[in-house]
């Protein structure tokens, strides 16, 4: 076993040593391309100059559209991680036959599905959906911004310290080997004695809180800031699904940071809480996890139903149908998403009375999930249909989301649960959701919302180059997964025995490296995209190129620093589309300075000191710990003396940009 | 749908004075959501030592371990800075900066009683070999009350904090709205310690 | 270049194989009744939300393609945002079959219910007045142990059970978290360290299934899979009599060693095993000198032992905790254990107390009748399947041979 059973610590490093450091092929080849892809952007960006200018318009930056295009920088690096972990583990499974132990040991293929499952949620679809989130919804609620600007950035670089942690556990030390949420006693210091699930633990807490206060931010942010006439039942639809995932997140990661709390202590001080021993109790913990957990897949999927809402309202040039069932549903779903959590663990043997209410809470919630569906089926229903790419991502969605739907309400059955949990089924089952759900929506709003950040489209033909391989992809990847859960094969096998599966195993690995090529065109669309921004067909010059229905299409694309020089006025539903209807042509003139944030590098710094301070907790360096959680104090308390937070946009200056944007308008025209 | 009138009036569709959203107004909400979601915190830890009180592991209890006389002298610690707070909010409001700063050094003072007073507690305890180490009781318990003790001990640094803020740029807005923040805190953990003294303390030895 | 041949070899074969492994969906066809009505439900299910799964496909390709923005014939209503028929439709319907399919839960989850005795053996075959043949598992770091108490023999890695018998397992595991599938019989349940969880199943017809562990359990996880010799009764005692000319004695010492970290284990039998080892690995208290959790619980029932509790503490010298690597946490103490109050003597009155099974309840045959179920008597959430020990611990006459 690579797992030291007996490490000396030092005053200096702690535990950390050179034995430390993983010297397995696979990571060090990683390492050696990581480290030499760092070195060539560092050297970059001193060569280009180009640090300053990161520095003071983008790190520093409270501007929420630019913090929303950081987090979804974030998201996609963070994708590639996950997604390299993602073919590794297929093709560990597609050879581990016939007494082939694969090419990766049980050490290393342990971490990588738990890394998987910890990058692929908390780092690529939190920011994902986060980023989106802080982009779109003050916009759409014609603000200047979102209610703590400062607050988001922090949020944002915390989130950012987390990611660093968990990368930095590939090349130094080890990541958890416990799956992604870590079951005591498994993740107990008795079973795992070393950092990895301290990597866990610290690279959760940090991106956590970030996501906490993003939340509480983005929650206030909806309720205080929105533009005058715009009710509650007057937000678009996006804004009311981020409204429920944000009170989603404000009631469930606190539980997600106490249970952690709890798992540190009995890790650092050999307390009781999830021991097998002296009254300890593992379940627990099993428990208290998923009270986070199962709120933490609707906080992922809420606002992709929005955008799927703002989609197909859009591309079929028509009002949404039944936006108040709709507001409902999702309502309703924000408050069953609590009462559900059992079902994760049905087979520990709760009882059949408490197994079949959870089970059938858990098959309520298709009720207003499966409203929705029919709302956009209804919402096409007498339309025009464009089908541009967000619209085409959105019908996949809606074929391939059924079918995940439907084998979840085949999850929840007890008795099904029995034979179907924790197999390859179950597996199915969740990427089916989230695939199908969560990155199709996300490709969706990609391909929607980019003319308005940047000003350009994407590419037509890569996107859907990239659209093709991953829709076929993934059904090529995870129906196998279906029949061999069938066949009884269950999840984190590392090898096999029985010959005949084989075959399936090699198909989902086709398929897996379909969706790579998808992703690939999707890189390659971004690349030409940006190529080719300033010709014509990819130029956005009237700030609404969809025919847009809500405010963020009233403004520029990319919109001014301050969004709109004017707030707007909301009568009902669908602002923008009534404003053209109306021909309530923009005011060009009197204007008026524009009260705004300033940028300040706190966040970063108290980020970065954060993430110090995490990383000398999983190593055991206690002076390092000790002095960047007094600076983090420090730091803190010398910010609050600074009350120069905020300046007054000039007219003049405002006046300037305006006047800019009619000489464009005119010439798009 | 839009009428006739606004048809004619696209300024009715366009804010042309100022937009101000009062400064504030949004910290003193999104203050309050924070403050639910620490509450959702310590629900947690409140569940954790529902299920763990009885779990003793053939160790001591709480009618071996507590001694209420001390609790309610730190409780009443406690009470009585929540309300010398008031106090120095009720100066706050007539702008008297004097007095604000006298009764939030009387908080302070109290609320470090608080503090020695439960470090000597949990001193006693773990010196007595009850530390919590010893069962899922003992666990649950010092770390409901520590995480308490651990906001008051928050909540003092930011006291001084304010005192030195106030004492420098007088009553500002500003500082007027960070007092009132620090006041829902300090009440907040007030009502927390309610808990705590009922569920663990009361329950536990009655 | 080597491998391209081969892979069209393989390839070629595909078709075979795949055909091959339809036959092996085990969950679709398996041997042994409660699986088979695991199945059954299953398929109803699925079939219950295809009713409304299937329309609503067919509905959104129609849709997007009759409205496409080139057909200009197909009608336009910009505004049509609101209809109370059609609303009415899309929630009614599909709360109609989340009704039938919650009836079918609710039903279905208590029928099968792991820890419920059997019914009947199969569809046409009556359950026998014959006790359950039982068998407790521990699931250790990284293989499986059976103990047959009836027969007074334990095995490794391998199961043989005898065919159309209900089975009654025990399930523990001695240091993590696990769970225990045997896909052909019945679905899976939890083994868990300190807990004992209960699962009926039955064989209906001979042969030599797969069982694996299906709850990820740490490095050696992969490897812990077993045989399943399901047996006539006659080729059983064979296997029987054949463990017991093997020799070899699993006693608490010899447990101690077994469960020690190991991967990939051969099969092996036992052919002695002592009695109270089951017993004792639920009640995490095989090393000596430990206190068993059902003694810790009645104590702290009493409300613990004051401080006289402090100071009944041993260091663990043999514990499973330290074998996985440095189990002291960096602020904590050394790990340590509590110290048993019993004699002795008081220990096997326990244990005996323990071991005297529950006769078998049965519920009366009325097919889907609420009522014939049998009250639950667990609480919500947490705590819910401690197993009988707690009763035990609660009950008084245990508290007075303390």
């Amino acid at each position: 076993m690579a797992i030291p059973t007996n490490v000396e610590t030092t005053f200096l490093l702690g535990r950390l040593n050179f034995d430390a450091i993983p010297k397995e092929p696979i990571v060090l080849a990683t390492f050696v391309v990581v480290a030499i892809g760092g070195v060539a952007l560092v050297a970059a960006l001193t060569k280009f100059k180009l640090w300053g200018y990161l520095w003071n318009e983008w790190f520093t930056s409270v501007d929420h559209k630019k913090i929303g295009i950081m987090y979804m920088i974030l998201g996609l690096i963070m994708f590639v991680r996950g997604f390299a972990d993602a073919i590794m583990m297929r093709a560990q499974q597609a050879i581990a036959f016939n007494g082939s132990e694969g090419y990766l040991n049980a050490h290393h293929y342990d971490q990588i599905f738990t890394a998987h499952g910890v990058i692929m949620i908390f780092f690529v679809a939190m920011p994902f959906v986060t980023g989106l989130m802080n982009y779109v919804v003050p916009l759409q609620i014609g603000a200047r911004d979102v209610s703590f600007p400062f607050l988001n950035n922090f949020s944002f670089w915390m989130t950012v310290g987390g990611a660093v942690i968990v990368m930095a556990s590939l090349f130094v030390g080890e990541f958890a080997q416990t799956g992604w949420l870590a079951f005591p006693p498994l993740s107990g210091i008795a079973y795992s004695p070393w950092v990895g699930v301290d990597y866990y633990i610290w690279g959760l807490q940090i991106a956590g809180v970030g996501t906490t206060l993003s939340g509480i931010n983005l929650m206030v942010t909806i309720l205080k800031m929105r533009a005058p006439g715009m009710t509650m039942m007057k937000m678009p639809v996006f804004t009311w699904t981020s409204f429920c995932t944000n009170i989603l997140i404000v009631a469930s990661f606190p539980v997600l940071t106490m249970t952690l709390i709890l798992l540190t202590l009995d890790r650092y001080l050999g307390t009781n809480f999830f021991t097998n021993d002296l009254g300890g109790s593992p379940m627990m913990y099993i428990n208290l996890i998923w009270i986070w957990g199962h709120p933490e897949v609707y906080i992922l999927i809420l606002p992709l139903f929005g955008v799927f809402s703002e989609v197909t309202s859009t591309f079929s040039g028509k009002r949404l149908f039944g936006y108040t069932s709709m507001v409902y549903a999702t309502v309703c779903i924000t408050v069953l998403s609590y009462l559900v959590w059992l079902h994760h663990f049905f087979t520990m043997g709760s009882g059949a009375s408490v197994n079949s209410f959870f089970g059938i809470t858990t098959m309520i919630i298709s009720i207003p999930t499966g409203a929705k569906l029919f709302n956009w089926l209804f919402t096409m229903y007498h339309g025009r249909v464009r089908f541009e790419l967000p619209m085409m991502w959105t019908i996949a969605f809606m074929l391939t989301f059924t079918i995940g739907g439907m084998t979840g309400v085949l999850l929840a059955v007890p008795p099904a649960d029995f034979v179907l949990h924790n197999s390859l089924f179950l597996i199915a089952h969740f990427h089916n959701v989230i695939i199908g759900g969560v990155l199709f929506g996300l490709f969706a709003a990609i391909n929607f919302w980019w003319p308005k950040a940047f000003g350009f489209k994407l590419n037509v033909f890569w996107g859907k180059v990239s659209f093709w391989c991953w829709v076929i992809g993934f059904w090529l990847a995870f129906m196998p997964l279906y029949i061999l859960g069938l066949m009884g094969v269950t999840r984190r096998m590392r090898v096999f025995d029985d010959p005949s599966l084989q075959i399936w195993f090699i198909i989902a690995a086709l398929g897996a490296v379909l969706i790579a090529a998808g992703i690939g065109a999707m890189f390659v669309q971004f690349g030409i995209s940006i190529w080719k921004r300033n010709e014509p067909e990819y130029r956005d010059v009237t700030g609404d190129p969809w025919n847009g229905r809500t405010l963020e299409w009233a403004t520029s694309s990319p919109p001014p620093s301050y969004n709109f020089a004017f707030t707007p006025v909301v009568h009902g539903l669908d602002a923008w589309a009534e404003m053209k209807e109306a021909g309530a042509a923009r005011p060009k003139a009197d204007y008026i300075p524009i009260h705004m944030p300033r940028y300040t590098g706190t966040g970063v710094i108290l980020a970065g000191l954060s993430t110090i301070c995490g990383m000398a907790l999983i190593w055991y360096i206690w002076w390092l710990a000790i002095v960047s959680f007094l600076g983090i104090i420090a730091y803190s308390i010398y910010h609050t003396f600074n009350y120069d937070r905020d300046y007054y946009v000039p007219a003049e200056e405002v006046s300037a940009v305006e006047k800019a944007r009619d000489l464009q308008l005119a010439q798009g025209a | 749908m839009s009428t006739v009138t606004q048809l004619q009036n696209p300024a009715a569709y366009w804010e042309t004075e100022p937009h101000h959203h009062p400064e504030g107004a949004s910290t003193n909400i999104g203050f309050w959501v924070y403050l639910m979601s620490d509450c959702l915190m310590f629900a947690v830890l409140f569940a954790t030592y529902g299920v763990l009180h009885g779990n003793l592991a053939a160790g001591p209890g709480p009618k071996d371990l507590f001694d209420l006389e001390l609790v309610a002298v730190n409780t009443a610690m406690l009470l009585f800075s929540s309300i010398t707070y008031g106090f120095a909010m009720l100066r706050m409001v007539k702008g008297d900066k004097a007095g604000t700063l006298k009764w939030l050094a009387i908080t302070l003072f109290f609320g470090l009683c608080f503090l020695a007073i439960e470090l000597y507690e949990f001193h006693h305890m773990i010196h007595v070999g009850a530390g919590p180490q010893r069962s899922a009781f003992l666990s649950a318990f010092f770390t409901l009350v520590g995480t308490h003790g651990l906001h008051v001990t928050f909540g003092s640094i930011w006291l001084i904090t304010l005192m030195v803020q106030v004492s420098k740029f007088g009553l500002t807005s500003a500082n007027q709205r960070r007092l009132m923040c620090l006041s829902l805190f300090w009440h907040f953990l007030d009502l927390i310690w309610i808990g705590v003294f009922t569920v663990v303390y009361l329950m536990g030895v009655i | 270049m080597r491998i391209l041949p081969r892979l069209a070899r393989f390839l070629a074969l595909a078709p075979a194989i795949l055909a091959l492994a339809a036959c092996k969906m085990e969950v679709l066809k398996p041997s042994g009744d409660i699986a088979e009505r695991q199945k059954d439900l299953l398929l109803a299910s699925t079939g219950l939300m295809l009713i409304i799964i299937i329309p609503v496909m067919a509905l959104v390709v129609l849709f997007a393609w009759r409205y496409r923005a080139s057909n200009k014939n197909a009608p336009y209503n910009p505004d049509w945002d609101h209809s109370t028929k059609f609303e009415l439709i899309i929630w009614a319907a599909p709360l109609l079959i989340i009704i039938c399919l919650g009836a079918l839960t609710w039903v279905g989850t208590h029928l099968l219910d792991p820890y419920r005795p059997l019914d009947r053996l199969s569809a046409s075959e009556p359950v026998t007045e014959q006790e359950p043949f039982r068998v407790e598992v521990v699931a250790l770091d990284w293989k499986w142990l059976f103990i047959y108490p009836e027969q007074g023999v334990a095995s490794v890695n391998e199961l043989a059970v005898p065919v159309n018998r209900e089975i009654e397992f025990s399930l523990t595991s001695s240091s993590v978290m696990n769970a225990f599938y045997i896909p052909a019989m019945a679905g899976m349940i939890y083994a868990m360290p300190g807990m004992e969880t209960k699962l009926h199943g039955v064989f209906n017809n001979g042969g030599e299934y797969q069982g694996l562990a299906s709850h990820y359990s740490g490095h050696g996880f992969s490897g812990m899979r077993f045989k399943t010799h399901a047996l006539e009764q006659s080729d059983f005692d064979a296997w029987v009599d054949e463990a017991r000319a093997h020799g070899g004695v699993l006693d608490r010492p010899a447990y101690l060693e077994l469960e020690a970290p190991s991967e990939n284990v051969k099969p092996m039998t036992f052919a002695e095993v002592d009695p109270e080892l089951f017993d004792r690995a639920v009640n995490m208290c095989v090393e000596q000198n430990k206190i068993c959790m059902a003694e810790m619980m009645a104590l702290d029932a009493q409300g613990g032992t004051g401080l006289a509790g402090t100071i009944n503490m041993a260091q663990l010298t043999y514990d499973k905790e330290i074998r996985r690597g440095l189990a002291r946490p960096v602020f904590g103490q050394e790990p340590f254990m509590v110290t048993s109050f019993c004699t002795p003597a008081d220990s096997a009155r326990m244990f005996a107390d323990l071991r005297e099974t529950q006769p078998v309840v049965r519920v009366d045959q009325t097919p889907m009748r609420g009522m014939a179920l049998p009250r639950p008597e667990n609480r919500l959430g947490l705590g819910m399947n401690m197993p009988r020990l707690i009763q035990d611990a609660r009950r008084p006459a245990a508290e007075n041979q303390l």
